[in-house]
């Protein structure tokens, strides 16, 4: 399979738009938990009642209208399921399930149903760039069709009951992913962390808690879910996402002023790294990618196109590397195929623009 | 704007904070939101869950009475799932939806200390299950503006939300009264 092709399959069709802020929002992500109230939660329910409930919300999802494709996970190979959570299209915890879970997905990725997950039902809708508002909307509009034909856990006091207390309410998470080596490089997120904490925000580095951000990218979200409507929620966490904004902005200008022939050496020694190496492991390529992201933003490369930070962070996981290569991989023929595979899409980037020459 | 905390600084922080239905917006400098924020944080560093309800059975006050309540607590148990207040603890998961019901008198403090304060919901209805409550919170709604019409002393729009207000109220007491337990 050439790499053009494969690529349009594998990258969600939604994430090539640029969005508004798309220079350091990546993506807007808004999540809707909800139960039915008859049944009990995925933490305890029988097999049986797993089965009626994928079959409650999938009567209701047919009712919608929306044109949504169900995959099963039983029916799904290990590989299969490995490529969906790389996408951000289904959780880990789904991926492992294999009695009646399933996503039920649109065609360009942009809405994803995740049936008795933790949740009996997950609505998720992303978006690219900066777009809260957009996106919750969105699923705002898909809640109220698919509740003409489901029954809710609802509550007076409590609002949507949830499986985890820590959804109870609206049961919202709206999270925005960004891309800020400005304030990693001038060492200001160990400033900035602990300070939108205080809100009911929480900021964390994509992979994981624990983890350090790969790729210098971090997920802002929301922690509190009760006690706010949801447009109070998402408008708190754009008014901070704003602010980290602009502080990554005059960190980046900052940075130009103070260092800018050292920090157009390190965004052009990552990509020579990039177009050249022929081993390359996730936390280097990551690194680099978010270097060559940055030069792209700040004019300094002009011939790559700007969402692949974007395409490549997730087109170098092992599920993608594996099917791309047709097979399983061991870590070290994973090395040796990611750097390939950047070598390969970065080519196409720079053959596509026949002007620039090669560096 | 200055720092509302220290009063030295220009505020660079801006945020409004919504406490069960209260607005209250909060100005701070650099300085002084990282002060807050590292108390906020403390040193587990994270937001696991588990912290959190290590954290709430140690300082709740209602974990802290008395013997014989504590075993009442203890074996609470949820009339859907059968699940006992100790497991919710351990697992930090419900079983099912009437464990919100069940555990009635134990959640106020840990949903505190999980939603800045709140405990009441003041977000979407669903639609159409939402029933009588619209209604309810409209009644809430009308009721804060006729306190504030019978201040500014506009009798007259006072008798007409009044009259809403009643005809709403009669409209929940035929519908039953309240929503449905789900
Ligand atoms: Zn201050
Ligand atoms: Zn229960």
């Amino acid at each position: 399979m050439s790499l053009e092709k494969f690529l349009s399959q594998a990258v969600s069709s939604w994430m090539n738009e640029d969005g508004p802020s798309s220079e350091i929002v990546l993506s807007t992500r808004i999540r809707l938990a909800r139960n039915h109230h008859q049944y009990a939660f995925p933490t305890v329910f029988t097999q049986e009642e797993a089965e009626q409930t994928a079959e409650a919300v999938g009567a209701a999802v047919k009712h919608t209208g929306y044109p949504l494709e169900e995959l099963k996970m039983k029916e799904l190979q290990g590989l299969e399921k490995r490529v969906l959570v790389e996408k951000h299209l289904i959780s880990p915890n789904l991926a492992e399930d294999s009695g009646a879970s399933s996503v039920w997905l649109s065609d360009n990725e942009d809405i994803s149903l995740m049936v008795n997950e933790e949740d009996h039902l997950r609505i998720q809708c992303l978006f690219p760039g900066l777009q809260l508002k957009e996106a919750l909307h969105k699923a705002l509009e898909i809640d109220d069709a698919i509740e003409q034909h489901f029954d809710y856990a609802f509550d007076e006091n409590y609002g949507y009951l949830t499986t985890c207390p820590t959804n109870v309410g609206t049961g919202l998470r709206a999270s925005v992913m960004m891309h800020l080596p400005g304030l990693m490089m001038t060492h200001q997120m160990n400033r900035i962390i602990p300070a939108i904490g205080q809100f009911g925000l929480v900021a964390r580095g994509i992979y994981g808690e624990g983890s350090e951000a790969l790729g210098n990218i971090f997920q802002i979200s929301n922690q509190t879910t009760l006690g706010k409507s949801e447009e109070d929620i998402t408008e708190d966490l754009l008014h901070v996402v704003d602010q980290i904004i602009a502080q990554e902005k005059s960190a980046r200008e900052a940075l130009v002023k103070s260092s800018g022939i050292q920090l157009e050496d390190r965004v052009f020694r990552s990509y020579g790294t990039l177009r050249y190496s022929r081993v390359i492991e996730s936390k280097e390529a990551a690194k680099c990618l978010s270097d060559v992201r940055l030069g792209i933003d700040l004019g300094f490369i002009e011939n790559v196109s700007r969402s692949i930070l974007n395409e490549l962070m997730i087109l170098t996981q092992p599920g993608f590397l594996q099917q791309y290569a047709g097979g399983f991989l061991r870590p070290v023929e994973r090395d040796i195929r990611r750097a390939s595979l950047i070598r390969e899409r970065l080519e196409m980037d720079v053959s596509k623009d026949k002007g620039g020459s090669d560096i | 704007m200055m720092c509302e905390q220290c009063q030295e600084r220009p505020a660079a922080v801006h945020l409004k904070n919504v406490v069960n239905g209260k607005k209250s917006e909060i100005h701070l400098c650099e300085v002084c939101a990282q002060d807050k924020g590292e108390a906020f944080m403390n040193d587990d560093g994270g937001f696991s869950f588990n912290h959190l309800l290590a954290g709430l059975l140690n300082v709740s006050p209602v974990m802290k009475q008395s013997q014989p309540q504590q075993n009442r607590r203890q074996t609470v148990e949820c009339s859907g799932c059968e699940m006992t207040f100790d497991q919710f603890l351990k697992i930090g998961k419900f079983g099912c939806p009437k464990c919100y019901e069940s555990f009635r008198d134990q959640l106020p403090p840990i949903l505190k200390r999980l939603h800045s304060g709140n405990t009441v919901h003041q977000g979407k209805l669903p639609e159409r299950q939402g029933g009588t409550i619209h209604m309810k919170r409209k009644v809430t709604e009308l009721r804060s503006d006729l306190k504030a019409l019978i201040e500014q002393e506009e009798f007259e729009q006072a008798a007409e939300i009044r009259d809403q207000i009643r005809s709403l109220e009669a409209e929940i007491r035929d519908e039953g009264g309240g929503a449905d337990e789900s």
